[in-house]
């Protein structure tokens, strides 16, 4: 299926399409426009004025996936919360790895594309998604 | 159209909501607060360009038409050099005015029990964060106010604790 976001991508958008990926759509493949009108038609618009798949009240685009693709993984839920700080930075959550995060995807956009954004930080969430998954297990006891 | 000296870009709200009901409104202004914004008139809101800021307030013009408002959002550039020199500067007075009372707060504890300043630095280094996500021009105030939150750590070298008597 083909994914459209807009281009220039930071922490909600790397984190979106990482899940997308990952969760729903293993062969999404992502399309990068610099306006809305650019949207192909065949593709599912998210983290964009005037879709679906974007920010709403208080939720920024990854939360909004993850209530309408019904995906309550609690690790998913950490990373949600965790990218909601980063992107909205409004405390309505406590996550002390968000401006860590927000700081190395607006690093990493200032020295590639959205294509090696993507490359580098799959990696990343799948690593933070394996650590909050065993810290479930662990009933939250952090994971060494 | 000539201009002597190029202004910066700046991005523009231009947005209009209903009266009532009055949650809406008051959560567009909480998101204003928290972003900085410089108030250009009724309904008029800016913030010098660039990815996030021009983000931040397009998810708002959202917001605004999603409570049955009406707003557009446009990048532009200040007609005179003086003209944006004053919007920048009102920015950085708003600012000043933010971190001197981070600075009173700290010169408070300066000489309270370890525990409280301990509790203080906490507070008043995210308060510090807080203002440094709006702070697009920063004023000589920041610098201040950083170091006198800093020297409340006890750890630390020049904090009051070890001085040499």
């Amino acid at each position: 299926m083909k994914w459209a976001t807009r281009a220039n991508i930071h922490i909600d958008r790397a984190a979106c399409a990482w899940l997308i990926r990952r969760f729903i759509d293993p062969d999404a493949h992502f399309v990068f426009v610099t306006d809305p009108d650019q949207v192909p038609d065949d593709a599912t618009g998210f983290d964009m004025r005037g879709v679906g798949l974007g920010h709403h009240g208080d939720h920024c685009s990854f939360e909004t996936i993850l209530h309408r693709y019904d995906l309550t993984d609690p690790a998913l839920q950490r990373i949600a919360e965790i990218v909601h700080e980063a992107d909205l930075d409004d405390e309505r959550f406590d996550a002390p790895e968000a401006p860590g995060l927000d700081t190395i995807l607006r690093g990493l956009s200032m020295i590639g594309d959205d294509e090696h954004t993507l490359a580098i930080t799959k990696p990343i969430f799948d690593g933070l998604y394996e650590y909050y998954r065993r810290a479930t297990i662990l009933g939250g006891r952090e994971p060494a | 159209m000539t201009t002597p000296e190029e202004g910066g870009k700046w991005v523009l709200l231009s947005y209009r909501m209903p009266r009532e009901p009055s949650t809406p409104r008051i959560a567009i202004w909480r998101k204003f607060k928290r972003l900085g914004v410089a108030q250009l008139g009724d309904g008029l809101v800016a913030l010098p360009a660039d990815a996030r800021t021009r983000e931040h307030l397009e998810w708002v013009a959202d917001e605004v038409i999603e409570a049955g408002g009406a707003a557009t959002i446009w990048l532009a550039q200040p007609g005179s050099a003086a003209q944006e020199r004053a919007l920048a500067q009102s920015m950085a007075d708003a600012r000043t005015a933010e971190y001197t009372a981070v600075l009173a707060q700290a010169e408070q504890a300066r000489t309270a029990d370890e525990a409280t300043r301990r509790r203080v630095l906490r507070k008043l280094r995210a308060e510090l964060r807080r203002i440094h996500r709006r702070d697009y021009f920063p004023p000589p105030a920041r610098r201040a106010a950083e170091t006198a939150v800093n020297s409340l750590n006890p750890d630390r070298p020049d904090s009051e604790e070890n001085q040499p008597a």
